[in-house]
């Protein structure tokens, strides 16, 4: 692994909740309280991955076009 | 529509003859039409969100963790391999041309050459050192070193499937104009048997849209050829499929055998194709018995943010009883009244020139295959 580059750091949660998902993940495939904790924040941020960006009007003609040609669209 | 994979669909072309003419006084390095596909994958967005091959830090993440350096869903290394003697002009900063025979593919910017430890590679990717299974026979057979960067993609490599051949760009604009919310991608490397029309049209009775999508490109023996399987799949779009709800295109890249890694790998290029679904049957993309029948589902509870929702399918046949194909959880009916869809049984009734029942294969799609004196990778 490249030197000097973190892979993990360190987020401070209330310590009640920290009791709370010890319980959660008791019997659970979840090995720790931060493995938990980072598979909720992923399913969380994936949400956020946005819209597509719109293609050009050119583009979108040009493409258009060759899906006619294909018999993709009539 | 789903966004891309790390929310920009990627696109690396620059088709001006100019950039061709110049890519002819770079250094060369030659590849072959398994790369210079991959290459192309890479700059029309396939690979979104890689813009080239991987550098060290991406490839030691996606070994490790399954993830890119970003923390983005990965599990397949995109990576070029070198030998020394191809860089021993090169140095990181320069531009090198990827030639397939005289045809510029790439112009690739040297950004990290690299060692790498072939072990280490075929332990996480394929979860074995066995020679004797096709992806840790091909990683050993590769060059020492690596040679990462961006890439800028000058010609499209030749395909004998024109007609079937899109990029994310066009099935994006495609489902859009169809007027499909929810897509769900196929991938399959085989000809279709009734096991999978029934897996497709059972989900696609829950989406708008069914996109098969066959991967086209260099398999293991005793796999069906690609003009079979385009062949076997006109067929049955031809005579049981609407022609509003389903639509076939290929994915011209090789097969890894990676099974559960390859599984998540898949998954994300149909997300970049547009596909909000994806379908995960038993022991996809296995090979032998290196992986469980249904390993290849479990991964995807390792990648919560993997923004693609895949659709699990167990075993199905079809049963006596019933009078149709069902898996084990519609089916009471004991296996004395299934007849199983063994891709090798099927294999073994075309090659010796036989029709599989209409059960196990619609007769026209084997009509099709029939066409072929040798269906098969020899």
């Amino acid at each position: 692994m490249s030197d000097g580059k973190k892979k993990y750091t360190t987020v401070s949660i209330p310590t009640p909740l920290f009791r709370k998902i010890e319980k959660i993940i008791e019997g659970t495939g979840f090995t720790s309280v931060s493995s938990y904790v980072t598979y909720v924040l992923r399913e969380l941020i994936a949400e956020h991955e946005g819209e597509e960006e719109p293609f050009t009007k050119e583009d979108e003609e040009r493409i258009k076009e060759k899906l006619r040609a294909l018999g993709y669209l009539d | 529509m789903v966004a891309p994979h790390g929310g920009k669909l990627v696109e690396r072309l620059d088709f001006d003859e100019k950039k061709r003419e110049e890519a002819y006084e770079m250094p060369r390095k030659t590849i072959g039409i398994d790369e210079a596909r991959d290459a192309a994958n890479i700059a029309h967005g396939v690979f979104s969100p890689l813009e080239g091959y991987m550098c060290r830090e991406d490839l030691e993440h996606v070994l490790e963790h399954g993830r890119l350096a970003n923390d983005l869903p990965w599990t397949i290394p995109i990576i070029m391999d070198v030998s020394k003697e191809e860089i021993k002009d090169i140095i990181e900063g320069d531009e090198l041309a990827l030639f397939y025979g005289e045809m510029p593919i790439a112009i690739m910017n040297v950004e990290e050459i690299y060692p790498y430890d072939k072990k280490v590679y075929a332990e996480s990717v394929f979860g074995t050192l066995s020679a004797e299974h096709p992806g840790v026979s091909n990683i050993m057979a590769k060059k020492e070193h690596l040679i990462g960067g961006r890439i800028t993609l000058l010609n499209d490599p030749p395909t004998d499937f024109q007609r079937y051949k899109l990029w994310p760009k066009e099935t994006r604009v495609l489902f859009k104009e169809r007027g499909w919310k929810s897509v769900v991608g196929f991938q399959t490397r085989n000809a279709p048997h009734a096991g999978h029309e029934y897996v497709q049209k059972t989900a696609l009775t829950f989406v708008d849209g069914l996109f098969v999508n066959p991967l086209i490109g260099r398999k293991k023996s005793g796999d069906f050829k690609d003009e079979v399987i385009i062949s076997a799949y006109e067929a049955l779009f031809k005579h049981y499929y609407p022609k509003d709800t389903a639509v076939l295109a290929i994915l011209e890249t090789e097969m890894r055998y990676a099974g559960p890694k390859e599984a998540i790998f898949h998954a994300i290029i149909r997300k970049n194709f547009g596909c909000t679904h994806f379908i995960v049957g038993r022991d996809h993309a296995g090979v032998g018995k290196f992986y469980g029948p249904y390993d290849a589902q479990e991964i995807f509870y390792e990648y919560p943010d993997l923004g693609i929702t895949p659709l699990f399918f167990r075993s199905f046949f079809y049963c006596k009883k019933c009078g149709g194909v069902v898996n084990e959880k519609i089916c009471p009916h004991g296996t004395e009244h299934h007849i199983n869809f063994s891709g090798t049984k099927i294999r073994a009734m075309l090659a010796s020139g036989n029709k599989p029942p209409p059960i196990m294969m619609r007769p026209e799609v084997a009509d099709a295959i029939l066409e072929y004196e040798e269906p098969f990778v020899g």
